[in-house]
């Protein structure tokens, strides 16, 4: 079986003063290619730091996390960028968007930071607009941020994740700061690209929206608790789960 | 290449969305430029006008001069009691007979000797107080005069002790402000001299090295030297009656100009005319010796000496515009954390944002110090037309025209210096990268975590 991510046993403790938090505790979680899930949990339970670690946003204290074949553990500050940049796509619940870029250049911020060439080629630039397009913004290319609705928003965070074409597509609670009828937009869209094949990961703590992935696992004070929809549904199963 | 471009495209882009903030943060690096460049034009015109005032005394030229000593207590009383008595001082026959035998390379003129008055002169019911110059027709190529009507004094009015005279151009308009002048005649005292020629107006000439105040000659009245021994300064002794009072002074000459035959000889002939006239006067110090070209030497470090003070001021100034920048960068960089954060998510790296930091900055300071050079370049024009503002508005009046601050200020046109464009634009750029540096690192060192978190 092919495996966007793996991780093996990660630990990653913090120090706030003179007092260690142990955020992560061995944690061992295999993603397979065209994956769908959705991490849950409640706050402090670990699910942002694990969020930040898939994200090679961080480095973990220790054990092994192989994304895309490579370990991220051993990575260097700059390698770390180049992984997010070619291998991650973020969703984040705020979108994230650069204020002062239309649509457009918000969706070719990726492009810019590729290894090799920054420059934005004509079949670079039709992949922008066919994203655009897909999201349901190709007649709002020059608007701003500001301009747009948070689902409109939302969508040009979807098409920059894109635009890279990465293994992972990593949301982070992407309808949180949307109306219910604007979230499941979002996550019909979100589903389309699970059709495709792409792996994607979300971060949730609803229930109705973790649904929609074909997996949940459920974390809680460092650990993955079990697997399955909570709190409506218990735990169905541990497989999957080491 | 095509990936600088297009980050100095953004950079530009977000440097317009905060008009107000750049246009702010540039101010400081705009009158930098503007500093350097007119500080630097304005100081190239002030020493090439003090150049060609020191160039028009002749920069072959060694002037020798008469000065009336210093008044020592114990004579001051001796010559206010004895009213008779007469004050003896400066060049005399002695002295130009020893100096034109003893003198080396001197041109063919020689030696000119001037003696000068301040008379009354006048014309029917018109009068100004001139100067008269008694002096030889040599005067004329010495001091760079023109002729503007008829002819200068010639070697025969001299001979002949003619009651000639030849009026410089401010004169004549005041005498003859409509009648054409030659052919008519003026009273100098009790007598009566024809006006054989009118001279061209001519600037004035410098008022450096102290022993030779500015001269106008403007307000002149020539005539030959030997009439005015032989008419107005009879015997040496020249008596002047003013409202109740008597000077008389004896001097034969006011000064006598040596013209050198080679620019190379001057200092070498200058020291011989000091050591001769050490010698023959001992005692009092009655005279002074003018060299111009020293003059010019001394302008010329002057001149160096003024340009690294202007230059330190307005480095000083693109030194705070500098600090101006970094100042607003780090305001900017905690401001722009999110979008710090979001960059390096999507893949920045850490040179990337710093590239982006510093860009912004060279393009903030290299905007900053176009529009500098823009202002700079427009220093002479500002500057005549301030000069005719506070000439109108009459801050400067007549008087404070006339002086010789007022003259030096009001003949000045600033000179842009053409190296300063480059290298105060280069400055200015070089100020971004510098103080733009600090705070690329400062937003490059962000955790991309807590850049995120940033609100």
């Amino acid at each position: 079986m092919q495996y966007s991510a793996r991780l093996f046993d990660i630990r990653k403790h913090y120090r706030l003063g003179t007092h260690e938090v142990q955020a992560l505790r061995g944690v061992s979680l295999d993603i397979p290619q065209g994956d769908f899930l959705a991490i849950m949990g409640q706050s402090g339970s670990g699910k942002s730091t694990m969020l930040n670690l898939l994200g090679a946003l961080d480095r973990p204290t220790s054990g092994q996390y192989i994304l895309g074949g490579r370990d991220v553990s051993e990575m260097t500050d700059d390698e770390l960028s180049e992984a997010r940049n070619s291998m991650i796509g973020f969703v984040f619940q705020s979108f994230n968007l650069i204020q002062q870029y239309t649509v457009l250049e918000n969706i070719q911020v990726p492009l810019l930071y590729r290894a090799g060439s920054g420059s934005i080629s004509a079949k670079d630039q039709k992949k922008c607009l066919d994203l655009a397009d897909r999201v349901g913004l190709s007649d709002r290319l020059d608007h701003r941020p500001f301009q747009l609705s948070g689902g409109q928003q939302q969508r040009v965070a979807i098409a920059r994740a894109l635009v890279n074409d990465p293994a992972i597509v990593l949301a982070d609670e992407p309808t949180g700061n949307l109306d219910s009828a604007t979230g499941e937009e979002i996550m019909r869209i979100l589903g389309e690209l699970h059709d495709e094949g792409r792996t994607i990961i979300m971060v949730t703590h609803e229930a109705d929206v973790a649904e929609n992935a074909n997996r949940q696992i459920y974390m809680k004070d460092g650990l993955i608790a079990g697997e399955g929809l909570f709190p409506g549904h218990r735990a169905i199963s541990t497989s999957g789960v080491r | 290449m095509l990936r600088l471009i297009r980050t100095i495209q953004l950079a530009l882009k977000s440097l317009l969305l905060h008009k107000l903030r750049s246009g702010l943060t540039m101010l400081g690096i705009v009158f930098g430029v503007f500093s350097v460049i007119a500080m630097l034009a304005i100081g190239e015109g002030a020493s090439k006008q003090a150049q060609q005032q020191v160039l028009s005394l002749g920069a072959t030229n060694i002037i020798v001069r008469s000065v009336k000593p210093p008044d020592d207590p114990s004579s001051s009383q001796n010559s206010s009691s004895s009213r008779f008595s007469v004050l003896r001082y400066g060049l005399n026959r002695t002295d130009f007979k020893i100096l034109s035998e003893t003198v080396p390379n001197l041109t063919g003129k020689g030696l000119v000797p001037v003696r000068e008055l301040l008379l009354e002169v006048r014309c029917r019911d018109r009068y100004l107080n001139a100067r008269v110059v008694g002096c030889t027709p040599d005067y004329l190529e010495m001091n760079h005069l023109e002729v503007d009507k008829a002819r200068f004094l010639s070697d025969r009015d001299g001979h002949d002790m003619a009651n000639v005279v030849v009026l410089a151009s401010e004169t004549a308009e005041t005498l003859f402000p409509i009648e054409d002048p030659i052919g008519q005649s003026i009273q100098i005292g009790f007598q009566a001299y024809r006006v054989v020629g009118v001279m061209q107006a001519r600037t004035a000439s410098a008022a450096v090295g102290g022993s030779l105040s500015g001269q106008d000659y403007n307000k002149d009245v020539y005539l030959p030297l030997q009439t005015l021994q032989a008419r107005l300064n009879t015997g040496d002794v020249f008596m002047k009656f003013t409202s109740g009072a008597r000077s008389s002074e004896s001097v034969v000459y006011n000064q006598i100009t040596l013209q050198v035959d080679n620019i190379e000889n001057v200092v070498r002939t200058a020291e011989v005319v000091r050591e001769t006239m050490k010698l023959t006067h001992p005692i009092k110090p009655d005279y002074a010796i003018v060299v111009p070209l020293e003059l010019l030497r001394q302008a010329e470090q002057l001149r160096n000496i003024f340009n690294i003070v202007l230059g330190s001021v307005a480095g000083i100034s693109l030194l705070v515009g500098g600090i101006g920048i970094m100042n607003i960068m780090l305001a900017t960089v905690t401001e722009r954390t999110r979008e710090i954060g979001i960059r390096r998510a999507l893949g920045a790296r850490r040179r990337d944002i710093i590239q982006q930091f510093i860009i912004e900055t060279v393009v903030l300071s290299g905007t900053g110090g176009l529009i500098g050079m823009g202002m700079g370049l427009s220093t002479p024009f500002v500057f005549s037309l301030t000069k005719q503002a506070l000439v109108y508005f009459e801050v400067i009046n007549a008087s404070a025209a006339s002086s010789e601050m007022g003259k030096m200020f009001l003949g000045m046109e600033p000179e842009i210096v053409v190296l300063s464009l480059p290298v105060a634009f280069g400055f200015s750029v070089f100020t971004g990268l510098v103080f733009g540096v600090y705070p690329a690192i400062a937003a490059a060192r962000l955790d991309p975590i807590e850049a995120l978190r940033h609100s």
